[in-house]
């Protein structure tokens, strides 16, 4: 993997630190008029999801990372594993626990996800902004609820919970925002 | 300036010569480099003439680009002969005062921090007891990133140890002015015993916030100490690998042939309209920024 120079830092460059892959979130060039140059960053570790601060010597340079994102399709799971395909390659594979986190709540099979790999293996999954699934369970609304703007938990078969609006009835189809796991709308169908 | 006598001058963007200082790089362009400061011709002019000069110059510093920096900027840069550095700071000060009114903004009284004594006061022992192991210390305790690459490097983590933990503590509203700065930072100024007899570069920083926006020196007039200082940054060129430059002859000459008692003080006019405009980023008061070019 290329070595990189501080001065060619930059938001979402990956980086080799301390053994694991992060990416560059922000970068400040610091230097009084007369002295040494450095480099402030923030960089987030992509195992943990951890944000720290670091700072470097301008002019050092650091180890890229062998890390790429890329558009999958969620097969299944085993329990265990969590099975991609790649839609050109037909090429698979499958994340862990760590690297799915809390993603598997948000999984449709056959959805398009986009698996962050380092060095060729799945390190984190990003299910789609937006998923539409169907209601496990939820208790029945009280008719004329409609107008106080209450919410119920609803229950999916990924066992991920959303609270929706109390008109909303077992078996329905819902749109969930995955990056907040906050109901949308309903879908009609 | 006009109003005080100064001369207005204009020296070469390109020259033989070019900075020493392992922290300043220059472009070269053929056999020549264009300049990072106008401060060598202009102390030769000084040298020459005796008289109170200024200009405004656009200078260019290879490697520099973020919020504050932009390669290619902006410099008011004056001297004034017979005044030492304190002097100095009453006319940046005085200038300062009168172009922020302008601008219907005005400038308090400025604050004035010791180098030496704040470096001293974070480490919480005497200056010259202080060694990069100390300021290791600090950033550890503050649980804050320190790049072991400074090693050896006393100045660079003393710089570090500044920015993160006394310039960050400046005031937005007022200017605050840094000075005693360590004999080993003297860069083109006099070094001296300040009044508490530590040995001091007599040389200011004007920052506003963190914003630094002039740098002053009480310039030293010695060739044989001039001469050296060169020498010693080569060698430190030398010892990081990096591209060695010619020194100036021509300022070392100036300096022997008689340089009187004078101060002289550049100003960043990109940083000052950053400070007025209240913008964020220096490519902001830029119609093209380095990136842009």
């Amino acid at each position: 993997m290329a070595n990189y120079n501080t001065n060619e830092f930059k938001g979402g460059l990956k980086i080799m630190l301390d053994g694991d892959p992060h990416t560059i979130v922000e970068n400040e060039f610091v230097k009084p008029g007369k002295g040494q140059a450095f480099t402030r960053t923030k960089v987030r570790n992509l195992k943990t999801g951890r944000t720290v601060e670091r700072t470097f010597k301008s002019g050092e340079s650091v180890e890229g990372a062998d890390v790429m994102d890329t558009e999958m399709q969620y097969l299944y799971s085993d329990g265990e594993l969590w099975h991609f395909m790649d839609p050109k390659s037909f090429e698979q594979l499958a994340a862990d626990k760590t690297a799915i986190g809390d993603s598997h709540l948000w999984l449709i099979e056959e959805a398009m996800c986009e698996v962050t790999l380092f060095n060729g293996q799945p390190l984190a999954v990003s299910p789609p902004n937006f998923v539409e699934m169907a209601i496990k369970q939820t208790d029945p609304g009280l008719r004329g609820d409609t107008a106080t703007g209450g919410t119920k938990p609803a229950y999916m078969d990924t066992g991920a919970v959303v609270k929706v609006p109390l008109f909303i009835e077992e078996g329905e189809l819902i749109k969930i925002d995955t990056r907040t796991g906050e109901y949308v709308s309903r879908v009609k169908s | 300036m006009q109003e005080s006598d100064v001369l207005e001058v204009v020296t070469p963007a390109l020259s033989r010569a070019a900075a020493t200082d392992p922290n300043i790089h220059s472009f070269q362009v053929g056999d020549r480099y264009l300049h990072t400061s106008p401060e060598f011709p202009m102390k030769r002019l000084v040298a020459a003439y005796a008289t109170d000069i200024y200009q405004i110059a656009t200078v260019f510093r290879d490697g520099e680009a973020g919020r504050f920096h932009n390669a290619e900027f902006s410099l008011l840069e004056w001297y004034r002969v017979g005044l030492n550095h304190v002097e100095l700071m009453d006319d940046v000060s005085a200038l300062l005062g009168r172009v922020l009114s302008v601008f219907g903004l005005s400038c308090l009284t400025p604050a004035t921090v010791r180098y030496t004594d704040a470096v001293s006061g974070v480490c919480g022992k005497a200056f010259d007891k202080i060694g990069p192991v100390d300021i290791e210390r600090v950033f550890s305790e503050n649980n804050r990133s320190y790049p072991v690459s400074i090693g050896s490097d006393l100045d660079a983590a003393m710089d570090l140890l500044m920015d993160e933990f006394v310039v960050s503590e400046f005031s937005d509203s007022q200017p605050t002015y840094v000075v005693d700065y360590p004999a080993s930072q003297a860069a083109l100024a006099k070094i001296a015993k300040n009044n508490d007899n530590t040995i001091v570069a007599e040389r200011f920083e004007l920052y506003w916030g963190k914003l630094e926006l002039a740098n002053g020196f009480h310039e030293l007039c010695d060739p044989k100490e001039q001469l050296e200082r060169f020498q010693n940054e080569q060698r430190i060129r030398v010892e990081r690998k990096e591209k060695s430059v010619p020194l100036d002859e021509h300022l070392i000459d100036a300096l022997s042939n008689g340089l009187p008692d004078c101060a002289g003080v550049a100003l960043g006019l990109d940083r000052l309209m950053l400070l007025i405009s209240g913008a964020e980023h220096i490519d902001d008061v830029l119609a093209f920024s380095s990136a842009r070019a």
